[in-house]
């Protein structure tokens, strides 16, 4: 392998988050290396998908600290993460289900055009070679991720596979440096698993891109990622390389619900 | 610009050579477009010129890597204006390409790699990479692969493997250093040199290479843009596997003779919405493609308001009438030809877009029998579909239908300059420049194939009926013969039970007997809706099979197959005097039909023999029990009184 895993880009230390009484997340820390695939994994209601909203931002923990490129945080802004590079897909899929394919990605695109809304509406000189430009970045994330031949259908008319593929798109538009993959396989069958897991280790692989993803197929987890983080009721159980966390023997327990 | 140069004639100044081919596009109409992509969204086209230019740069960076005249080139991969490029660039050397089927799995590529003792291999992506790298140790001769995209292949390190721009690169400093390098090799081209080793798929055996010459080729090319007037501005969409002889002829060998354009689709995926796009005016697709379309057609009118449909079933009405006679240019009632010009304008032709089909000046069908309601639907729509008749070893350039003499059952008269005629056992013979030279180190299987006078044994049966047109009736191997003497090819009256929508198997008997009969299987979904409608109670598929009413039904359906063969001197005598419906339905998994669900005929006349024995010993009824396994593995019994019922036969020439 070829790909470099390079330094910690994003280390979150001690992040509480409670909503009124109910503990999500309790005194977590861990982090996350550039260009690595990073798995949080853990049964329902770990506080997996609240992770990630802490870490873009949609949710602000009570305590703890957000050290992201250097920069220390107390919390996330939504607007800030996306501006910095960190971009997302959903566990139900958030896509404008009456846009094309094109338009949903052009959309993810969003943050990075210049132009007014004014010049924008006429589409003329700038706005328009803004367009294009966009147009071709968006293209080859088409090609990228094999989806041509539904570039103009409207997302709601798509199978729920290739709208998952969809928002990976969507996601990749915004050329992130850090995806965040809230359960990209789930509700796939078996092959359409394996073509994400490929697209996944692709944009790892190619563009570099840090991938934080959650999962519950235990044999793509760990298959595909470089190091896992394991939760339970808020709390971290155990974290390391996909083998390390396999024999942890707190995380048997909290997955089968037995001593062994 | 100069002159025209496609004469119609035939003259010895024209090119005989796909190199030479090009250059003289390149000369001629360089700026015209040659090739177009559809990449990143948008379709990049490359003129003549800059083909000629790339199959130079590509020739010189093979030469580079040891490619000599008489070595083989492997090509693997989809419709890439590169991987053609590629055809071109081996021959230019004096190679042969060897294009292979993309979707075969590795082991399945060994056999042909290691046959042709190919050298050098250029395919598409890294998938192919990937098969090639799996079965290198068994291919000693294999000495550099090439691939086109280089996605996914960053970290393939093997010193063998290059990517086709470096390749080129190495090819242009090669091409400025010696100028006339290729214009040498070019001038040592001969037209009887091997131009491509197309392999067939071998059904039957190992597979076969069949060796064509540039002559082969560029005459069974030149037939078709003769008959059906083929012109330097068209357009086809090339899709279909490179590996396979029809693509050869349409994508490679007929547009470096006429000089069209030829466009390779984005993906598998999209090729219905790049045909949409480019509006080919050269189509060719199975008849399963045309079926599929139809459906969709039919199935969106349905979704339709009801103006709409009803606009759609009166127009239709009328194409029916009229619509393949005013293709064929025959005259129609003043009425009539009113009616179909106004449903040109409001029906038939938005629905020739949607399908991608208002340039189309011609569409061909093969490989399969068509239905004649699926035919006249295009032809009277205005789509001029045509079905050919060829296989590899003839350059897919036997028999073709030439305009406004179509038939849905013969595949026409053959092509200029080729020679067709029956065996006695009721082969097919062929003779013309397009045949093989030989089968790639096979020297037995030429011997055995193309007999003392220079014909060609298809291995397929057929006759010529009143107009010379041909009719293909089965393979030679499966005909048989009446006690009476006359020839029974059982398929050629399965496929024509089969048409009808009630009928959705049919075994018929014959051989060695003195008249035909059949079994028939009914189609429970068109059948059951039939007898709904018509307020028919059963209780399942055994009892609606022994109505009488459905006996009827399919009684008339027969008798109608009868009248048409009564017409056909060939075929009169095997008109089907008898038949029974079978009280269950034949299935793969009681081994009555393949996997790919063709009937076992002797497998079920063994099966069912005491139903045989009493359709020809003129009972009127047969009690049966049959086992039948379930799809979970049980086992069952089903078990009926089966009527057999007599037909109307029809005097020979009737009708």
């Amino acid at each position: 392998m070829a790909r470099q895993i390079g330094d910690v880009i994003l280390d979150l230390k001690n992040i509480s988050l409670r909503f009124g009484g109910v503990k999500a997340l309790t005194d977590i820390s861990f982090d996350v290396r550039e260009h690595e695939i990073r798995a949080i994994i853990g049964p329902n209601g770990a506080g997996k998908s609240s992770m990630l909203n802490v870490i873009n931002g949609v949710y602000r923990p009570q305590e703890g600290e957000i050290i992201f490129r250097g920069e220390h945080r107390h919390d996330m802004d939504t607007h800030m993460a996306a501006a910095a590079g960190i971009a997302r897909t959903f566990q139900n899929i958030a896509l404008f289900k009456g846009m094309t394919v094109i338009d949903n990605l052009m959309a993810g695109r969003n943050l990075k055009m210049k132009c007014n809304f004014i010049q924008h509406a006429l589409w003329w000189g700038p706005a328009k070679r803004e367009e294009l430009a966009h147009r071709a970045k968006v293209e080859s994330v088409i090609d990228f991720l094999e989806i041509e031949h539904i570039r103009k259908t409207p997302v709601g008319r798509l199978p729920y596979g290739l709208q998952k593929r969809v928002e990976l798109a969507r996601a990749l538009a915004a050329e992130p440096e850090i995806l965040l993959l809230d359960e990209p396989m789930a509700g796939m069958n078996v092959e359409e698993k394996q073509d994400m897991c490929r697209f996944i280790l692709d944009v790892n692989d190619q563009m570099g891109t840090t991938i934080v993803l959650i999962e519950h197929d235990m044999g793509v987890v760990m298959d595909i990622s470089d190091r896992v983080v394991v939760l339970d009721y808020g709390k971290k159980i155990g974290d390391g390389v996909p083998d390390e966390v396999k024999n942890n023997p707190d995380v048997i327990t909290a997955y089968l619900g037995a001593q062994h | 610009m100069v002159a025209a140069p496609e004469a119609p004639a035939m003259g010895a100044s024209l090119p005989d050579t796909f190199p030479r081919l090009l250059l003289q596009h390149a000369r001629v109409r360089g700026d015209r477009p040659a090739m177009r992509e559809k990449d990143l969204g948008i379709w990049q086209s490359w003129n003549w010129a800059q083909v000629a230019d790339e199959v130079a740069a590509m020739a010189c960076g093979l030469a580079e890597l040891g490619f000599k005249r008489g070595d083989r080139l492997a090509i693997i991969g989809d419709n890439r204006p590169r991987l053609y490029w590629a055809m071109c660039a081996a021959q230019t050397l004096g190679g042969i390409p060897v294009p292979l089927y993309q979707d075969a799995v590795a082991q399945e590529m060994v056999f042909v790699l290691q046959d042709a003792d190919i050298k050098i291999a250029i395919v598409e992506d890294q998938e192919q990479v990937d098969k090639l790298l799996e079965v290198r140790d068994q291919c000693p001769a294999l000495q550099h692969i090439l691939y086109d995209e280089p996605r996914g292949l960053r970290h393939y390190t093997q010193t063998f493997l290059h990517g086709l721009d470096e390749v080129l690169a190495m090819g242009r400093i090669h091409n400025k250093n010696q100028p006339d390098f290729i214009d040498q090799e070019i001038a040592l081209g001969k037209t009887d040199d091997v131009s491509v080793i197309l392999y067939t798929s071998g059904t039957t055996g190992k597979p076969k290479g069949v060796c064509q010459s540039h002559h082969a080729f560029i005459a069974a090319a030149r037939g078709g843009i003769e008959v059906d007037r083929l012109v330097a501005d068209g357009n086809i969409l090339s899709y279909l596997p490179m590996a396979w002889v029809g693509d050869h002829l349409f994508s490679y060998a007929q547009a470096m003779v006429a000089g069209f354009t030829v466009n390779c689709p984005e993906s598998g995926e999209t090729v219905m919405i790049d045909m949409r796009e480019i509006g080919p005016s050269y189509y060719f697709a199975p008849p399963r493609v045309f079926e599929n379309l139809l459906t969709q057609v039919m199935i969106r009118m349905e979704d339709a308001g009801h103006i709409k449909r009803s606009m759609f079933h009166f127009f239709m009405a009328v194409a029916k009438r009229c619509g393949a006679e005013i293709l064929d240019g025959k005259p129609v009632g003043f009425k009539d030809g009113l009616l179909y010009a106004l449903g040109n304008l409001l029906v038939f032709g938005p629905l020739r877009n949607v399908l991608g089909m208002s340039r189309i000046r011609v569409a061909y069908t093969a490989g399969a029998a068509i239905g004649p309601d699926l035919f006249k639907f295009y032809r009277s729509i205005g789509v001029n579909l045509k079905q050919f008749y060829g296989q590899t070893e003839t350059c897919a350039a036997v028999c073709l239908q030439p305009d406004s003499q179509i038939k849905f059952d013969s595949v026409g008269p053959p092509m200029p300059n080729v020679e067709v005629k029956i065996a006695a056992s009721g082969e097919i013979l062929v003779n013309g420049p397009m045949l093989l030279k030989e089968y790639y180190k096979r020297p037995d299987a030429t011997a055995e194939s193309i007999d003392a006078d220079g014909y060609f044994h298809t291995g397929d049966a057929g006759f010529f009926d009143n107009d010379g047109h041909l009719k293909i009736i089965d393979r030679a191997k499966d005909v048989g013969k009446l006690a009476g003497g006359a020839m029974f090819a059982p398929n050629y009256l399965e496929n024509k039970l089969k048409f009808f929508p009630h009928i959705k198997e049919a075994v018929c008997f014959g051989h060695d007997r003195d008249m035909v009969c059949a079994f028939i299987n009914i189609d429970i979904g068109a059948v059951g809706n039939w007898a709904e409608r018509r307020g028919i109670a059963y209780a399942g598929y055994t009892d609606l099979t022994a109505k009488p009413e459905v006996y009827s039904l399919i009684q008339e359906c027969i008798e109608q197959v009868n009248a048409d063969l009564a017409a056909d001197a060939m075929v009169a005598d095997t008109q089907v005097h008898r038949f029974l419906i079978l009280h269950k339905e034949l299935d793969p998994d009681d081994d009555e039909l393949t996997r790919t669900r063709k009937v076992r005929r002797g497998f079920v006349a063994e099966k069912y023999a005491v139903l045989v024995e009493a359709l020809y010993t003129g009972k009127t009824s047969q009690f049966i029990e049959t086992l039948v396994r379930f799809e979970d593995g049980r086992t069952g019994n089903v078990s009926a009184d089966l009527q057999i019922r007599e037909l109307k036969t029809f005097a020979k020439g009737a009708a």
